[in-house]
């Protein structure tokens, strides 16, 4: 089917500038009561995949009053970051997946997404760094451990680092100051990985340790793989750390790709990637509070009652039961990384949530490609999201780097894994 | 044998041209009938077998389209079967496409509007076969 593939490709090339849906003048939807549009889908879906540039000697914009610095470089895919007691910082590498193509479309779409992301091969790994005498320059940059597959989601309780593997929950022992770990890791329990259409596991973990919590997000976009595929995913896993024993926490969240407690309250938060092909400004990916037991929608309808006609058969009853997330960040932002903030990170970006944006595909203006901050008050949103990490996109178009896992180092920074440019940035207060 | 001899002037079209055409009306028939049994069924394999045989016959019909086209150039009356037969043959070709465009969404967002586009297709392939198989240039002087 080679010189079939080209064609089509060739095709659909020339056809996307042609035909493509436009994307409307409606503002994108945000917050907690956003205005939805209708949902459109022309006969190609928009798309404007972002030509990767290197930074070079350029660096991210932050706003007044702080410094953004490169800590690591030549990584092999950096996703999620982890602060450990002592100030140094894992970074989880990787890339998982590998979804069969069923389609032409599989085959056409893979090849120009593949277009804006990183070549580089999957680290498979986690590296450390250490800045041991605190000078903001982080000198030690060391594998803790290899031979991972695709690690995502990572949390520390004590003595007890956990790794989300796209395939299962491992975890180390971990002694303050180790740069490598002293062996194989343990199987807490194997996670769902069948066809792994989105592979990301986040992870993380209650305050008293006992119990973890991992993001799986579902086997397609709208159930185009049968419903058969889409069992054990769309939703957040409870597990006890002890014994890998788990349920079900959550579900209908169509790809929870990154999960935070909330400090004080232990409430459970995600952020979710929510479904394509239903217009630029659908549907908007959120971040929420997980409740147990909730149902968030997938693939039935999206926030709260509004039904997909593309999920065949339906569920009345489940749309009814359909809870609507609390906050919604805008449409295909791609919403990855998730931390509360805290005072270390200055009066104005306190109390609040920064977000790491991946950037759009389906949408022709891209959206996304930054970090934003959302204010809380009284332990809620409060206010619309202010950009914090920008400048991810070149004037002329071009992408430099793309915002994953965003993680906050006590010791007053805010560490920001770019995937395109195997980069690790560490936000700081020049004052 | 006496067919041959009263009609002498009838075009045999070339056995690659005829076997390219007529694969046309299998694959664009498979995809209807793929189409229909998801239709039926919510079974979305069958969505998957119509986009693959939508995309098998959009090659076979534009290779067949390549024959049609040299036929029309070389024909001496271009008026008539010839140009019927090429336009059909383009109109299952564009439509196809359309169709293999509509098939690239994801799950039920196919539906109607693939079934109907493939059930025109399919009808266009079995006339534009009919027409091709049975005599280009009749009237014509070969």
């Amino acid at each position: 089917m080679k010189p079939s593939n080209a064609l089509a490709l060739l095709s659909i090339t020339l056809l996307l500038a042609a035909c493509g849906d436009q994307d409307s003048q409606f503002d994108q939807p945000l917050g907690a009561q956003p205005q939805l549009p209708e949902p459109q889908r022309g006969l190609l879906p928009s798309m404007t995949i972002a030509e990767p540039t290197p930074w070079n000697d350029q660096v991210p914009a932050v706003p007044q009053g702080y410094r953004i610095t490169a800590i690591a470089s030549d990584l092999q895919i950096p996703r999620q970051t982890l602060v450990l007691p002592n100030g140094d910082i894992l970074v989880a590498e990787g890339r998982g997946g590998g979804a069969p193509k069923l389609k032409p479309k599989d085959v056409i779409a893979g090849f120009i997404k593949s277009k804006g992301t990183t070549s580089v091969k999957s680290g498979n790994r986690l590296t450390l760094l250490r800045d041991a005498d605190g000078d903001g320059s982080y000198e030690l940059q060391t594998v803790f451990a290899d031979g991972l597959n695709a690690p995502y989601g990572l949390a520390l309780f004590e003595e007890r680092l956990y790794v989300a593997n796209q395939d299962e929950l491992v975890r180390f022992d971990y002694q303050d100051g180790q740069t490598r770990a002293s062996g194989p890791p343990t199987r807490v329990t194997l996670l769902p990985s069948e066809i792994n259409h989105h592979w990301t596991k986040a992870l993380t973990i209650s305050p008293d340790g006992r119990y973890l919590y991992v993001g799986i997000g579902s086997n397609s976009n709208i159930t185009e793989r049968g419903m058969a595929a889409e069992v054990d995913r769309a939703m957040v896993w409870h597990i006890d750390a002890e014994t890998g024993a788990h349920k079900p926490y959550a579900t209908g969240l169509r790809n929870p790709t990154a999960l935070a407690i909330q400090p004080g309250t232990g409430q459970l938060w995600a952020v979710a990637n929510e479904r394509d092909e239903l217009g630029a400004d659908l549907v908007p990916d959120y971040l929420t509070s997980v409740r147990e037991g909730g149902f968030y929608g997938w693939p039935y309808s999206y926030w709260g009652q509004n039904v997909d006609p593309r999920v065949k058969p339906q569920d009345a009853e489940k749309v009814a039961a359909a809870i609507k997330p609390d906050y919604a960040l805008g449409s295909h932002v791609a919403a990855l990384g998730l931390a509360f903030s805290s005072e270390v990170m200055g009066e104005a970006f306190a109390d609040g949530v920064f977000i790491g944006e991946h950037g759009s595909w389906n949408r022709k203006e891209p959206v996304g490609y930054k970090v934003v901050f959302v204010p809380f008050s009284g332990g809620r949103p409060s206010g619309p999201p202010v950009d914090f990490v920008t400048g991810f996109r070149s004037d002329d178009g071009k992408t430099r780097g793309r915002p994953v896992g965003v993680t906050i180092d006590p010791r007053g920074a805010l560490i920001v894994a770019d995937d395109l440019a195997n980069v690790v940035w560490r936000v700081t207060r020049t004052q | 044998m006496t067919a041959i001899s009263h009609r002498p002037y009838r075009f045999i079209p070339h056995p690659l041209h005829a076997t390219l055409l007529a694969s046309t009306v299998p694959l664009f028939l498979g995809a209807l009938l793929s189409d229909l049994a998801y239709f039926r069924s919510y079974q979305i394999q069958w969505s998957n077998f119509s986009s693959w045989l939508i995309a098998g016959g959009l090659v076979f019909c534009g290779l067949a389209l390549l024959f049609a086209i040299a036929n029309l150039v070389r024909a001496e009356h271009r008026a008539g079967r010839p140009l019927a037969y090429f336009l059909l043959l383009l109109a299952t070709w564009i439509l196809g496409f359309v169709n293999a465009l509509e098939h690239a969404k994801d799950a039920w967002a196919t539906m109607p509007m693939g079934l109907i586009l493939s059930a025109v297709v399919c009808l266009l392939a079995c006339i534009a076969t009919w027409l091709g198989l049975s005599g280009l240039r009749s009237g014509g002087e070969a």
